[in-house]
């Protein structure tokens, strides 16, 4: 005998209907990573933005410069991180023609922890400063999801980084040059995309030092592969 | 006076002062996974498997239950498995995969392949998949295709693979074992690659740990290796 429950039916909206990317906040699920070397850092991020399972952008550029030579990766969702940096670049270029002098990265990374740490419960950003400045050279500074900060000499981040933890510990070294950082940067961003569906599209790399900001695409085709199965 | 007097100087006249702000941990806002605390792995190389895992169980993530536990359980004589997920489950299952395993050995008169070994696993979990949440790694050695790694997901997924990760840690070491796994490693070389592996996952995942069990299985036998804490490999920060 078959039973028969009456359920309550709302109207549907037509938001019920809409597919989940319509319905689905902005991320920038990513992967991005920051290596120091003697006379600079080497930032690196791909290039994917998504909504939900839609990719919005394939050809995303996650690498914002806050000053001259000072840049900041961005990760989570893509709203807050961009209102955030907007906020950062007004109050450091303020900063900077206040003191007459190019800022420290340092007090980049302290603008940006103290507004990730003021409005935390609202905010979902993790963001990696790094730049060159006169007094320290190239830094790395990280200021993950609540607001704490912090400097290393290599750091990631994003979902996809989960991934590539085992090999940035056993393949990074001290005292790297240019082009090995560039090429070690590449390859652990290259194989947190392959793993990560939130990661992908291109590897967009930078390196600041005392000459200024180089800019590098790495295309798909251009990526090394590591499938072994 | 020097340079970084001067700058705070300039900073103080400018209004800015420098505040003592306390650093609080951020809280995790990623929920937890299935799998337990743990970091199973197996690779083939060439002759042999090598099957290894981590030696911590724990409690809620804050609570160590064991620091020694061997989570490579021996289903035949030449066929081991690694569990992931829960513990109880996983006892349960692999129990009646070793009856079922030794009597089907019997009826063959022969020992059992090993991917016969994963089918038994597989069917556990496939027909109890609704109560069931433990995933397997089976590898072992048999006259019939040599060296074999099989996996069984937590749904009852079975796939052959040269190599495989499993368990919370896992994740951090998916870039290492892309970039670093080559096929027909000698024996030295792939209990380099699994230690490896297992130290760096242990290094970031707060409830991996212990010391790192690896067993080499080939046609000769079964060798069981334990690297304790100390004699792990160290990477650039420690």
């Amino acid at each position: 005998m078959a039973a028969v429950s009456l359920v309550r039916c709302e109207r549907g909206s037509a938001r019920d209907v809409a597919p989940d990317w319509m319905r689905q906040e902005l991320r920038t699920g990513t992967t991005i990573m920051a290596v120091e070397f003697d006379g600079g850092v080497v930032i690196g991020a791909d290039s994917r933005t998504t909504t939900g399972a839609y990719i919005a952008n394939r050809v995303t550029d996650k690498l914002t410069p806050i000053h001259e030579r000072i840049f900041c990766c961005r990760s989570g969702s893509a709203a807050d991180t961009q209102a955030i940096s907007d906020a950062v670049t007004y109050q450091l270029g303020f900063h900077s023609i206040e003191l007459d002098e190019p800022p420290l990265v340092q007090t980049a990374a302290n603008l940006f922890r103290e507004m990730c740490y003021r409005y935390r419960e609202e905010l979902m950003a993790g963001i990696i400063v790094a730049g060159w400045d006169k007094r320290r050279g190239g830094q790395v500074y990280t200021v993950p999801v609540g607001g704490m900060l912090t400097r290393q000499p290599v750091s990631v981040g994003g979902s996809g980084s989960s991934y590539i933890y085992g090999y940035v510990d056993s393949n990074y070294r001290a005292h790297m040059s240019k082009e090995e950082c560039l090429q070690f940067t590449a390859q652990a961003l290259s194989l947190a995309m392959e793993r990560d569906g939130s990661s992908g599209g291109v590897v967009r790399l930078a390196v600041i030092s005392e000459h200024g900001v180089e800019r590098r695409v790495v295309a798909g085709n251009q990526l090394p592969s590591f499938s072994a199965i | 006076m020097n340079e970084a007097t001067q700058y705070k100087l300039k900073l103080e006249r400018l209004g800015y002062h420098q505040f003592r702000t306390m650093e609080r941990h951020p809280t995790n806002y990623l929920c937890k996974g299935v799998s337990t605390g743990t970091t199973i792995l197996a690779v083939k190389f060439n002759g042999g498997v090598i099957i290894g895992s981590d030696s911590r169980a724990s409690v809620g993530g804050s609570y160590v239950s064991s620091k020694v536990i061997n989570k490579l359980i021996q289903i035949h004589d030449k066929i081991f498995c690694c569990i992931a997920g829960s513990l109880a489950d996983a006892q349960a299952v692999t129990k009646m995969a070793k009856f079922q395993l030794s009597f089907h050995s019997i009826q063959m008169d022969s020992p059992p392949l090993v991917k016969a070994a994963a089918s038994v696993l597989k069917e556990l979990c496939y027909s109890n998949r609704e109560d069931l949440e433990a995933g397997f790694i089976t590898a072992g050695w048999d006259k019939k295709r040599g060296p074999q790694v099989y996996t069984v997901s937590m749904g009852g997924m079975l796939l052959s693979q040269p190599f495989t990760i499993g368990g919370s840690g896992s994740t951090y070491i998916y870039g290492y074992v892309d970039a670093k796994y080559k096929p027909d490693m000698s024996r030295e070389e792939c209990l380099q690659f699994a230690t490896n592996a297992l130290a760096l996952a242990i290094g970031r995942d707060n409830v991996s740990g212990g010391v790192a069990h690896l067993v080499v299985i080939t046609e000769g036998g079964v060798e069981h290796v334990v690297v304790p804490g100390e004699k792990l490999p160290k990477f650039h920060d420690e």
